[in-house]
């Protein structure tokens, strides 16, 4: 039992954290929101000048063979700093497939670009009727000579205009919810078919609803087995619902240190508002809501070294259960003790909570991840 | 960063958890599944079998008896415990007045008392609450006045828990009525058989008796029974309280009462169906089980924190412990009580002609609901956690 940071881990942390107090404060974040795709390139750049965006990848292609903690603290650090930038499309989420998945000429081709910030990616899952069911997916991926033609829909892909390439769950046989016969594509945005319709989304950043119409694509472009590729999908998803746990437990710290600044200075009946007992005891019930998230999160993150795949699902499940929770109280409390400055705009408070109740509706919500917890048999 | 056991921890656990699988009576261990009482004689029972083994009081100094054992073998020790279950320490001396003696008594005093906390030879209980003074402890009003070699104590104290079975009593008393709340408190052992002391039971809302009132009228206690110096009692009250909180998430215990509440819901029907398969009970199961488990990892995380780090000053993390952990123990009870439905009503389930053995197992389901809504009372209300948690680490 340890919970202590390697010395390499607390200097990796003290270096983002260095990197973000520089170039992330609330008004930077404002400007990179309204850049082209909703999120700075010059940032994504340092990002890549750091050695971020190779982290969790095998040193044999070229990253630096980092595991989940790292991609914690990475996480936990843009959570703080309510970072806009694809790290979770690009180097969780379609990083992780290239390195579960993807075969040597697959990384090859995709790897690099990831790592030296010249190509982001996205990922094209969520369906009009699928809403978090991985195995549901009507999007078709046709046979034709050695490729693939695709069509379907897809929705909310955050990244979805900006990204170079769009990881795509398509169906290569069997009925709409079917566990076999699911795929997973690599497709060029720019492709033949393919139409992007982007929108702000309510935490800031930027993601697109694609239609793939007869888009063609090579036989290269499948990661791994095109008849059974929900498991590869379902461990990746889990990486990225992990990730989301940590981005939120350090959207929750960032939000209760605010708050408990500002009740310390804002002042009523000539006093500050903090040495009143009732919110006093409601900040005292944040901290303890964000430590409880705080245990889950890290559960998330060793879980990806469990052998057994039931316990590792349902670890993560339950630590979404938990993050979901604790989201939700922590944001909204911070919210109500603001007063009415935390429903403006122009007060960051704000933004944290639309972020955490935002990750709380990715990729599986409370509720959803409490019935995996029960179908698991329980955590205990 | 790593959650697992090494190896040798494993080993341990797998040792422990052989020596209470083997050696807690059954009749014993089936009381404590059905949350009944168990008698002064099955405590006592079991404390020597314990101090036999060599792990009546694990934590102590080795040369006084502990074993030695790190924070996480501590840990381990406690979970395998309440986990079988197997009857707890009784707390009052193993974990209140036995580091108080020997952290501020005198050479005399160690070499008396403690052996005899060990061997549970003396029954200890603890006389710190008076009526006026609850979370408010230092305005506590039981004075004791030096009359030559003696102190001669007047007053009452409450919440005495198994006081009914006690041979001694360790008590805050005032004797600096001039001096601060604070600085005129004294911390005095008294026998419970001197003359002019009464005791009273308060029976519990589950008609049970675990708590006294006890009554000081002009009682003599012999001066050497003072623990350190006058007057600064409240130092090692302080001292006293900061290791109560130890292991007081409960987690250990919660995961047996899970287990009896999955098993409860198993076997009892609604609707021609069994409760544990019914949506909304599943998803309360799973909500609470998250719970535990989140405050399992937390407190895992004190203990590997107090391991590498050494004891220090007290975590602020354990009001987390004790919120949650109170929390999750009353959610259970309350669970446990609609799994029972109808059947929970029935004040005696025995029946007029003590006949009706077969519902044993739900005859303390209310009573412990009822009960256990001290949790989150004592050992500092949660309302004083919270006030911990946003003064110590919030600095509000």
């Amino acid at each position: 039992m340890d919970f202590d940071l390697s010395e390499e881990q607390r200097l990796l942390k003290e270096s983002i954290d260095g990197l973000l107090k520089t170039s992330y404060d609330f008004e930077q974040r404002k400007k990179y929101s309204a850049e082209k795709g909703g999120w700075s390139k010059a940032v994504w750049d340092k990002l890549a000048e750091q050695g971020l965006l190779g982290l969790p990848f095998a040193e044999a292609d070229g990253g630096f063979g980092a595991g989940a903690v790292e991609t914690m603290l990475v996480m936990q650090a843009f959570g703080r700093a309510l970072v806009l930038e694809p790290y979770l499309p690009t180097v969780v989420i379609a990083g992780g497939f290239l390195r579960h998945g993807g075969s040597d000429a697959q990384k090859a081709a995709h790897i690099p670009g990831i790592i030296d910030g010249s190509k982001t990616f996205a990922f094209a899952q969520l369906e009009k009727n699928s809403r978090y069911d991985l195995n549901d997916v009507s999007t078709t991926a046709k046979k034709k000579g050695d490729g693939w033609v695709i069509d379907g829909e897809k929705f909310v892909v955050l990244n979805g205009e900006a990204a170079d390439t769009l990881v795509v769950t398509a169906r290569t046989k069997g009925g709409q919810t079917d566990r076999d016969g699911i795929g997973v594509f690599l497709v060029p945005r720019e492709a033949q078919g393919v139409t992007v319709k982007g929108y702000p989304t309510q935490d800031g950043m930027r993601a697109a609803d694609i239609t793939f119409t007869g888009v063609e694509v090579g036989a290269d472009a499948a990661i791994g087995d095109p008849a059974n590729g929900l498991p590869l999908i379902e461990r990746v998803v889990d990486e990225a619902r992990t990730a989301l746990c940590a981005e939120a437990v350090g959207l929750m710290d960032e939000a209760l240190k605010i708050t408990v600044e500002y009740i310390k200075t804002r002042k009523q009946f000539g006093v500050p508002i903090g040495s009143f007992q009732a919110l006093q005891h409601r900040a005292a019930d944040m901290f303890v809501f964000t430590e409880q998230a705080r245990s889950m999160a890290l559960l998330a993150t060793m879980a990806s070294d469990f052998d057994d795949a039931r316990e590792r699902a349902a670890s993560v499940a339950a630590a979404k259960v938990q993050i979901g929770k604790s989201s939700k109280f922590v944001g909204q409390q911070s919210v109500q003790l603001h007063g009415g400055i935390g429903v403006t705009m122009e007060a960051a408070i704000g933004h944290y909570f639309k972020r955490l109740s935002i990750i709380e509706n990715t990729l599986g919500d409370t509720e959803y991840h409490q019935r995996r917890v029960s179908e698991a048999g329980g955590i205990i | 960063m790593d959650l697992s056991l090494t190896p040798e921890e494993l080993a341990f656990r797998d040792e422990v958890r052989a020596f209470f699988r083997d050696n807690v009576p059954p009749s014993v261990k089936r009381k404590l599944e059905e949350n009944r009482h168990t008698t002064k004689e099955e405590m006592v029972e079991w404390s020597r079998i314990l101090n036999k083994k060599g792990w009546a009081v694990p934590h102590w100094p080795v040369e006084l008896g502990g074993t030695g054992w790190d924070a996480v073998r501590q840990y381990i020790f406690l979970e395998e415990l309440q986990a079988t279950p197997a009857p707890p320490m009784l707390p009052f001396g193993v974990n209140m007045v036995g580091p108080v003696i020997y952290t501020f008594g005198n050479e005399a005093q160690k070499k008396h008392y403690l052996p005899r906390i060990a061997n549970l030879d003396d029954w200890w209980c603890q006389g710190f609450s008076e009526p006026g003074s609850g979370s408010d402890l230092a305005s506590l009003k039981t004075k004791a006045e030096r009359k030559g070699d003696k102190y001669i104590v007047n007053g009452q104290k409450t919440w005495t828990t198994l006081g009914q079975h006690a041979d001694w009593i360790f008590c805050l008393v005032r004797t600096d009525p001039a001096a601060k709340k604070q600085e005129g408190i004294s911390f005095l052992l008294i026998d419970m058989k001197s003359k002019g002391i009464t005791i009273r039971p308060i029976v519990t809302i589950d008609g049970g008796r675990e708590v006294n009132e006890v009554f000081f009228d002009d009682v003599e206690v012999p001066a050497e029974n003072l623990v350190g110096q006058e007057n600064k009692g409240w130092d090692y009250a302080k001292f006293l309280l900061g290791n109560e909180r130890t292991n007081i998430a409960r987690v250990g215990m919660s995961k047996e009462r899970l287990r009896r509440l999955r098993q409860l819901a198993s076997e009892t029907l609604s609707g021609g169906r069994p409760i544990a398969e019914d949506a909304n009970f599943r998803a309360k199961l799973a909500a609470v089980e998250v719970e535990l488990k989140a405050l399992e990892l937390t407190q895992m995380r004190v203990v590997a924190n107090e391991g590498k780090h050494g004891k220090g000053k007290p975590d602020p993390a354990s009001s987390v412990l004790k919120i949650k952990g109170s929390e999750i123990q009353q959610t259970l009870t309350e669970l446990m009580l609609e799994v029972a439905g109808p059947f929970a009503t029935p004040y005696d389930v025995h029946g007029d002609d003590g006949s009706n053995e077969a519902m044993d197992w739900i005859a303390q389901i209310a009573p412990t609901y009822f009960n256990y809504r001290k949790v989150s009372i004592y050992g500092g209300s949660n309302e004083i956690q919270r006030n911990i948690i946003s003064k110590a680490v919030l600095g509000l």
